[in-house]
């Protein structure tokens, strides 16, 4: 076999185009499903039944269905309808970064919403009950206890979905979008070497996933910090006045 | 006398060409096609590989006594599947060009293809580079027309580049494209079929020598096996015969 390291260099500067487009598609939609992750959430928690039912169908769908599909139906099937081809939404679906976005908004939206659920139903109940007895009423607890206690509790399961949504991105090379994949599928048209263009493309995917790991430890570490339990000799070193 | 030396030379050349053909015939081959490039080659109902590449391969199989099989693969890793052994040959209208020659030979051509615009009936489109400025022109990924896009008109036109040719056709349907750069005779199929209705071959064809045929590994006995039943069914009339059946004109 040989090896061609000059054909990773030389088309180098492409695949770190596509870095960037990765990079807007994970961080843009997350940001997006995680603002709409939110109220899912709460409505899934509420104790109303009708106010349960939107968010669990909407969950159903996208957890039950593979995100390609996902995004096959919203790229190619909307541009079916005349409707939607006439109506106001089509200079943005007509765009197939937008569509991407918005498929990924909504797949990442729909298990976010479940982690959120989750950590809001981990929350201890005492901690609760002590809101209760302040006195704070339903939407001040949940501003101040509830979804400050969630975020810290679904961090590290929130930091998992991240890195799926970023290897779940290269699915926007299938409808024409230059990411990392899609980029790396149009060098290899022409130059036949997939090893080594999709081990570079691999490598960029794993350097980013190290950067989104490492930024969501110091996350943790700020917003967790009351978990961790250091022993005096260790406060000593940070702070000598405490060595008694 | 004579005639019985001659009865003799015959059936011994038909015993030794028997004998090597069937030779040939314990090893299978195995013959890799897209199975999404109408009406070349394209899955039927029953999930069955068919066209006109289909068609030709099994009239060359017949044609060289060989047994054969027909996979599909998607066309992004036709060539790699081919150096990694899991088929001996590729009959899925493949251009010869010489990025792939690099890697994989090819059979003499089994027909020739030429570029062609596609775009909306009735709406001007001047195919030169200067009138192309600014729009927006789809190709399938990693064929030919793709390859001309990208090399002569990248500066100018926005390219999207498709994973089937299927989808490159709906996205001109959706009026996501202005125009499409196709191989011509698919073209022509899908401009025949309700789905086309409304568009048309935009500009002149663009001649780029475009000779497709039949790849298989480097120095593979097969290439000249193959070459020579595309002579023998071009010569004894299979080949017009499969030609007529998808198009009114020769496309050899």
């Amino acid at each position: 076999m040989n090896w061609n390291w000059d054909v990773i260099i030389e088309h180098l500067p492409r695949l770190l185009d596509g870095v960037w487009v990765t990079l807007q598609l994970v961080f843009v939609s997350g940001i997006a499903g995680l603002l709409l992750a939110v109220p899912l959430a709460l409505m899934r928690t509420s104790t109303r039944i009708w106010l349960r039912a939107l968010p669990f169908a909407y969950i159903f769908f996208f957890r039950g269905t593979p995100l390609l599909v996902q995004i096959f139906l919203i790229y190619y099937g909307s541009s079916q309808f005349e409707a939607v081809r006439e109506s106001a939404l089509w200079p943005i679906l007509r765009e197939p970064y937008w569509c991407a976005i918005i498929a990924f908004t909504l797949n990442t939206a729909a298990y976010s919403a479940e982690l959120i659920r989750g950590a809001i139903q981990a929350i201890p109940k005492g901690e609760l009950e002590a809101a209760d007895v302040f006195g704070m009423s339903h939407w001040l607890k949940v501003r101040r206890i509830v979804l400050p206690r969630a975020f810290g509790i679904v961090l590290p399961a929130y930091g998992n979905e991240l890195i799926l949504m970023l290897k779940g991105s290269s699915l926007a090379s299938t409808i024409t979008l230059l990411d990392i994949t899609g980029a790396a599928r149009t060098i290899i048209a022409r130059t036949y070497t997939p090893l080594e263009i999709f081990f570079a493309a691999g490598m960029l995917y794993l350097l980013i996933s190290a950067l989104m790991i490492g930024g969501f430890r110091v996350l943790e570490r700020r917003l967790n910090r009351h978990h961790h339990y250091r022993a005096p000799e260790q406060i000593s070193k940070i702070d000598p006045r405490l060595a008694e | 006398m004579k005639l019985s030396k001659v009865i003799t030379a015959l059936s011994l050349v038909t015993l030794t060409a028997l004998g090597s053909s069937l030779a040939s015939a314990g090893d299978k081959i195995r013959i890799a096609t897209e199975g999404a490039y109408a009406p070349f080659n394209m899955t039927n109902e029953q999930g069955e590989a068919v066209g006109f590449d289909v068609d030709i391969a099994k009239a060359l199989c017949a044609e060289m006594k060989a047994d054969c099989e027909i996979v599909t693969q998607d066309w992004d890793g036709i060539i790699p599947g081919l150096m990694g052994r899991k088929y001996d040959a590729i009959v899925a209208s493949m251009s010869i060009t010489e990025e792939r020659l690099r890697v994989v030979d090819f059979t003499e051509p089994y027909y020739s293809n030429v570029l062609a615009f596609v775009g909306p009936e009735g709406k001007a489109l001047d195919t030169s580079k200067e009138g192309l400025k600014g729009l927006t022109v789809g190709a399938q990924r990693a064929t030919v027309a793709g390859q001309y896009l990208e090399d002569n008109l990248a500066d100018v036109v926005n390219v999207k580049l498709y994973d089937t040719q299927d989808n490159a056709y709906l996205d001109l349907s959706a009026g996501r494209l202005d125009a499409l750069l196709s191989d011509k005779f698919p073209a022509y199929d899908w401009l025949q079929s309700a789905d086309g209705k409304g568009f048309e071959f935009k500009g002149e064809d663009i001649d780029i020598d475009d000779k497709i045929a039949i790849a298989v590994r480097k120095g593979d006995p097969l290439k000249d096996k193959f070459s020579a039943a595309i002579k023998a069914i071009v010569d004894n009339g299979t080949y017009a015969e499969i030609n007529a059946k998808y198009f009114p004109f020769s496309i050899y």
